[in-house]
């Protein structure tokens, strides 16, 4: 009963994971390739099925608490799992960000050749399948590996920031481009960083153990 | 504080052996009695007193086969005619716990229940003996049969009285008729209780004699019509302990041994079956 | 409707002056469990002992309104009748003590005289035993009698003696409550199972036992329906505010 309804919503929230995924994947191609019909997918069409998603989920988990008053392991998982729906459903709106900026790139001539915002997306995208992954495979090592990996992102996008700083105060035309690929990053980075909220939740079920904020370095 | 202790565990061993010694004495009596029968009685038993009828006085020999015989048709008269009222009056008290006709029921028993046994033998003179004309062994049997009602009533009420009420509902909601769950339910789960209580009455008015002797009245001879007077083990014993010879006497204390053996055995059968045909609900 | 199993239409039941249920309304659908869920003496008992029509055995007790089983007026047809389309599964286990377990199971058959071919016997009992997945704890002792089983074991062959008569629908009273927690949780996997072929009626004071199984539920105060919904529905945001102050534990 309780164990039936928590497979069924861990295949729903694997589901939602790499859906979001691939809407990351989808406005990258759109972007690096200068075709709008995939950005035009990721705002018109995925975005709002991430949020009908986000309602089921919710729905799904509430009705599993107040029904079967899941206790330890069960509550931790139904929990997290309410988490991370939450947090895929901002992830889906910072993809929709990442494919308006797009959208404008993609109409107007290129600052310069992109190198650096694939880069950061390959690894935000390892990110988040690394986080689901830990969570279906409860490996908290794996999460705590992703955790401590997100340096790379946050230097990627310091690199791009400081770069488009340069172009910018040479070329005041391309502010509006460099802004929208600033944005794009920023955006990146965002949903890395959601992505390692998973897998401190994911440590969380998993052990028990409250990995946020850096608490217990501080305990 | 020391002394209070002592005395206290002075005064607990003294009630502990008082308590003792009253057991043991009220035992007393009945070891004795079967002291007796089996020294006085054993010694006259064998296979000629057991088959033999009895021989007028000048002859040796002689026993209680007649007796014995008669003894077991009437209970067997009283049983068929006392079993199936007292059960179906039973299931009626158990079933119809309150309401006019259960408590005329219930005390109509108790005040039969305290009728003096020769009472009920002169009733039964008067309502068989009288009109047919002739004692005989069927208005003994009838005589018997009122004595073992009352307690066949009571058992029966009370047996099925302690058939757990959710037995008769799982019955009735399974779409079983009400009298189909009366005799297919409810009976059975107290058949232990009711076969007990059958088999005390029977031993209990196995050794009656005050209502047989205007009854059954007895019968040197050996009859199994049941419309001809019929001789039975107690009726016997005291036709031959009022006799002045002293080998009748012995004749009584081997009959007694005889009707002993049978009722203590009655007894130790319906313990036995209360015991191992008991249900557990 | 077609899928309907049971409705009740402004139903009332009173024992002498004393009335139990007022103008109850309710429409339970084939293969779901419905709970029944309420205080202590709200008359959840009764209600479900209308529907097989126990309550009336009950000196003093008297109903009116409308009650349908598959279209068909409960209160026009015989009882006896009625009880073999409607099983029921008391708060006691109570299988008969002077039957085997085999005997139990059809006892519904053999207490009502119907014959049959033994190997169709035997096949509703293996049926029914498997049903009330008992089959496997119970295959090589089908012979002895059913009160050798435990607390849990008795209570499914009980469920088995109702699912032989191939019922309808099947009343539960308190199923659970003499049970440890162990047999109660086999008992509520088995409502889960069962759902696909029978439809059920549960009543319960065990809120969380209402919510893990149920796929509706009735809230009963004071002899009335408060409120009747999805499961789901009713113990996240129950529309009246007597059913969330008895859910949040304000009374009750």
């Amino acid at each position: 009963m309780l164990q039936d309804r928590i497979k069924g919503l861990k295949k729903e929230i694997i589901e939602y994971g790499v859906f979001v995924e691939d809407m990351i994947a989808k406005s990258m191609n759109g972007l690096m390739n200068r075709v709008k019909t995939p950005l035009a997918e990721v705002i018109d069409i995925m975005e709002p099925l991430t949020n009908e998603r986000e309602i089921r989920i919710d729905d799904l988990c509430t009705t599993t608490i107040a029904q079967y008053q899941p206790r330890a392991r069960d509550l931790r998982v139904v929990l997290m799992i309410f988490k991370m729906n939450s947090d895929l459903e901002r992830m889906g709106d910072h993809v929709a960000n990442i494919a308006d900026s797009g959208l404008f790139l993609i109409s107007h001539s290129p600052v310069k050749p992109l190198i650096d915002i694939p880069r950061m997306a390959d690894e935000t995208i390892k990110s988040l399948s690394d986080a689901i992954s830990s969570f279906i495979d409860e490996n908290a090592a794996l999460a705590q590996e992703v955790c401590e990996r997100d340096y790379i992102i946050d230097a990627i996008q310091d690199q791009i920031f400081r770069e488009l700083v340069t172009f910018m105060s040479s070329d005041p035309t391309t502010i509006e481009r460099a802004l929208h690929l600033i944005r794009i990053a920023n955006n990146l980075e965002r949903v890395a960083d959601l992505s390692t909220n998973i897998c401190e939740d994911v440590i969380f079920m998993v052990e028990g153990r409250v990995i946020k904020h850096h608490l217990e370095e501080r305990a | 504080m020391v002394n209070n202790i002592k005395a206290r565990l002075v005064r607990d061993v003294f009630f502990k052996s008082a308590i003792c010694l009253f057991a043991f004495i009220s035992l007393l009596p009945l070891f004795l009695i079967l002291y007796y029968i089996t020294k006085n009685g054993i010694a006259v038993i064998n296979w000629d007193f057991l088959t033999s009828l009895p021989r007028p006085i000048g002859e040796t020999g002689g026993g209680v086969f007649n007796a014995i015989v008669g003894t077991l048709i009437l209970i067997v008269l009283s049983s068929v005619l006392s079993i199936p009222c007292g059960i179906a009056a039973g299931i009626y008290l158990a079933e119809n716990k309150t309401g006019r006709l259960s408590n005329s029921i219930r005390l109509s028993v108790i005040v039969l229940q305290g009728t003096p046994s020769i009472v009920i033998g002169i009733i039964a003179y008067l309502w068989i003996v009288g009109p047919l004309k002739s004692f005989s062994a069927l208005s003994g049997g009838i005589a018997l049969a009122i004595m073992m009602l009352p307690v066949i009533v009571k058992t029966t009420e009370e047996t099925l009285k302690l058939v757990p009420y959710h037995l008769k509902e799982a019955s009735l909601a399974l779409g079983v008729p009400y009298y189909r769950t009366l005799l297919k339910v409810v009976l059975p789960s107290g058949m232990s209780g009711i076969l007990t209580g059958i088999l005390l009455s029977v031993a209990r008015i196995t050794g009656e004699t005050a209502p047989l002797l205007f009854t059954a009245f007895g019968n040197q001879f050996m009859n199994i019509n049941i419309f001809k007077p019929i001789d039975s083990l107690p009726y016997r014993i005291f036709y031959y302990a009022m006799s002045p010879y002293p080998e009748w006497h012995s004749f009584a204390w081997g009959a007694s041994f005889v009707l002993v053996v049978l009722t203590l055995s009655l007894n130790l059968i319906a313990r036995g079956i209360s015991a191992k045909w008991k249900i557990q609900f | 409707m077609e899928n309907t199993v049971l409705t009740v239409e402004g139903f009332s039941a009173c024992f002498g002056d004393q009335k139990i249920l007022h103008n109850v309304d309710l429409t339970v659908q084939k293969n779901v469990v419905a709970a029944l869920m309420g205080p202590s003496g709200c008359g959840k008992t009764t209600l479900i002992r209308c529907i097989n029509r126990m309550h009336e055995l009950i000196p003093g007790a008297s109903v009116s309104g409308k009650m349908s089983l598959l279209n068909e007026d409960i209160y026009a047809m015989q009882p006896i009748i009625l009880r073999r389309k409607v099983g029921m599964v008391f708060q006691k286990p109570n299988p008969f003590p002077t039957m085997s377990i085999y005997e139990n199971v059809v006892a519904g058959y053999k207490l009502n005289g119907i014959k049959m071919p033994k190997s169709e016997m035997d096949g509703i009992v293996e049926q029914s035993l498997r049903k009330a997945a008992l089959w496997n704890e119970v295959k090589d002792t089908l012979h002895r009698k059913g009160t050798f089983l435990s607390g849990g074991q008795q209570q499914r062959l009980c469920i088995a003696r109702a699912l032989a008569m191939n019922p309808e629908i099947i009343l539960f009273d308190e199923p659970t409550s003499a049970l440890d927690p162990k047999s109660t949780a086999q008992i509520e996997e088995l409502f889960v199972e069962l759902k696909k072929s029978v439809t059920m009626l549960l009543v319960t004071h065990n809120i969380g036992q209402a919510a893990r199984v149920s796929d509706f539920t009735a809230f009963i105060y004071l002899g009335k329906l408060i409120e009747f919904g999805p499961t789901e529905k009713m113990f996240t945001v129950p529309k009246d505010k007597l059913t969330e102050e008895y859910l949040t534990g304000k009374f009750g």
